[in-house]
């Protein structure tokens, strides 16, 4: 027999609450793809073409940002900068630890595309007339847009889900709320379940969006 | 006019161009034969500067293709290219693979360009395929497309590096029928070939390249019939 009874109105109650900070997550998950994006476009690119130091820099945040636990890397950005006297709201830090990750693993997702469009692509565009810039935007960027576009897609589920973490350094995302309504109310079960919903609700939302978007996109 | 003056390419320590000579006239076609690895692509990189040389010189119709101040992109629009590879762009439909450097290279506005892209495609007879995306074009048809594309851009020389060597045996002859269009049409044609038979029928002058040098030019009934050089003999007696 369970000597657990449900009480799910507490959690009913603030339902608006955990929504809105469902949106907070999705806002700061967003916000990290889209900087991660740029930055892990940037990574691939000093790791293809550059030398030296830059890329000696690219090829340690992809390192760093792939073979670390995430909760570390929220960590540094949180109570590692602490340590030098630098402060970050919790959102802050959950921002710049998503980013950071999310341009590391990015970044291997567009070296990978770009080495999968072939030479000749960018010797015909050049041959045409066009110029570097132009080659780039306008036909290898496309290509490898496509190929990384369901890298992209999962990247941005796990940015979702990855983005709990910030509980732990005192964001009230959603599971920071939850764990606040939670442990005032002791519902502790219940919370956790609607927010599981929550989550999912969210992640099939994101994933049919992308479905959907793909095949306006990619027409060939 | 295109003249080669002394060319040198050097791939690293590798000697790969060995002091050319050569001029092209308007109006003529050109065909360079020899065996793999003779440098033959090599020359045409050179002469629209997708590769930089090393010593001599290439000048299109009196510009230096490897001066510093040289607008290379302006020049290869006089330069038309076909590769062996049907490098046709995968992410966008026929029309737009012709479309595109018409806009952002020649700045021409839509319906110009389109209007281009239409008479071009329907030229290497493609005009029934505007919407289509190249994956779903045959090999040979990707290879028409590729040089209607070239040709939209009004080039004054067309450079073929093995347009069809690529190609199922069945498509070959579609894409050199084309290619003959173009000769008729007093098109000037550099074109790399392994089609003995194309060298000969249609071109004016034809070129043996060994080990980076142009061993031999000449007429195609000297070239075929008697070839002043051993090695050009050799070449040919191989591949017939
Ligand atoms: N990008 C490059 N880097 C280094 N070596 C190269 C490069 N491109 C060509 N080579 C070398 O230069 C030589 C000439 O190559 P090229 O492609 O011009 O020969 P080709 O006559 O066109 O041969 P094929 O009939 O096989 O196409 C070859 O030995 C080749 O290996
Ligand atoms: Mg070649």
């Amino acid at each position: 027999m369970f000597d657990y009874n449900f009480h799910w109105r507490p959690v009913m109650k603030s339902l608006p609450d955990l929504l809105e900070a469902a949106l907070l997550t999705l806002q700061v998950a967003v916000l990290a793809m889209i900087l991660g994006i740029l930055i892990g476009l940037c990574l691939a690119l000093i790791r293809l073409h550059m030398t030296g130091p830059a890329r000696w820099f690219a090829t340690s945040w992809v390192e760093l940002a792939r073979n670390t636990p995430a909760l570390f890397q929220l960590f540094f950005f949180g109570f590692g900068l602490g340590a030098f006297g630098l402060h970050l709201s919790p959102y802050l830090i959950v921002l710049t630890g998503l980013t950071f990750n999310c341009a590391g693993y990015l970044a291997e997702n567009f070296r990978g595309g770009f080495q999968a469009v072939p030479d000749t692509q960018v010797r015909a565009a050049r041959s045409l007339g066009m110029t570097p810039w132009q080659t780039y935007t306008r036909v290898i960027i496309p290509q490898v847009f496509r190929i990384v576009y369901h890298p992209i897609t999962n990247q941005m589920v796990w940015a979702v889900l990855m983005s709990s973490l910030g509980m732990l350094v005192g964001f009230r995302e959603l599971s920071g709320e939850t764990q606040f309504f939670a442990s005032r109310t002791f519902r502790i079960f219940e919370y956790f379940a609607v927010t599981a919903v929550i989550y999912y609700a969210i992640v099939k939302v994101i994933l049919l969006s992308s479905r959907l978007l793909a095949t306006r996109l990619f027409r060939y | 006019m295109i003249s080669i003056r002394d060319l040198h390419k050097y791939f690293g320590s590798l000697h790969v161009l060995k002091g050319i000579n050569l001029d092209v006239e308007k109006g003529e076609v050109l065909s360079v034969i020899g065996a793999s690895g003779s440098g033959k692509s090599t020359l045409l990189y050179c002469i629209n500067g997708l590769e930089p040389i090393q010593g001599g010189s290439v000048t299109v119709d009196g510009t230096d293709v490897h001066a510093k101040g040289t607008d290379i992109n302006k020049l290869r629009t006089k330069l038309g290219m076909v590769f062996q590879q049907w490098n046709s762009f995968p992410h966008l439909t026929a029309q737009q693979n012709v479309e595109l450097a018409l806009k952002i290279v020649k700045k021409l506005p839509r319906d110009q360009a389109r209007e281009i892209a239409f008479r071009q495609l329907r030229h290497v007879g493609l005009g029934d395929k505007l919407d289509v995306y190249p994956s779903a074009l045959s090999g040979g048809q990707q290879q028409r497309l590729a040089i209607a594309r070239a040709l939209a851009m009004e080039p004054t020389y067309m450079l073929f590096d093995e347009a069809t060597s690529a190609l199922d045996p069945e498509l070959v002859g579609e894409v050199l029928d084309t290619m003959r269009l173009l000769a008729e049409e007093g098109m000037t044609m550099i074109c790399v070939t392994h089609e003995m038979g194309f060298a000969r029928d249609v071109s004016d002058r034809v070129a043996y390249f060994h080990k980076g040098v142009m061993e031999e030019i000449g007429p195609p009934s000297q070239i075929f019939g008697n070839a002043l050089s051993e090695h050009t003999r050799k070449f040919l007696a191989n591949v017939r």
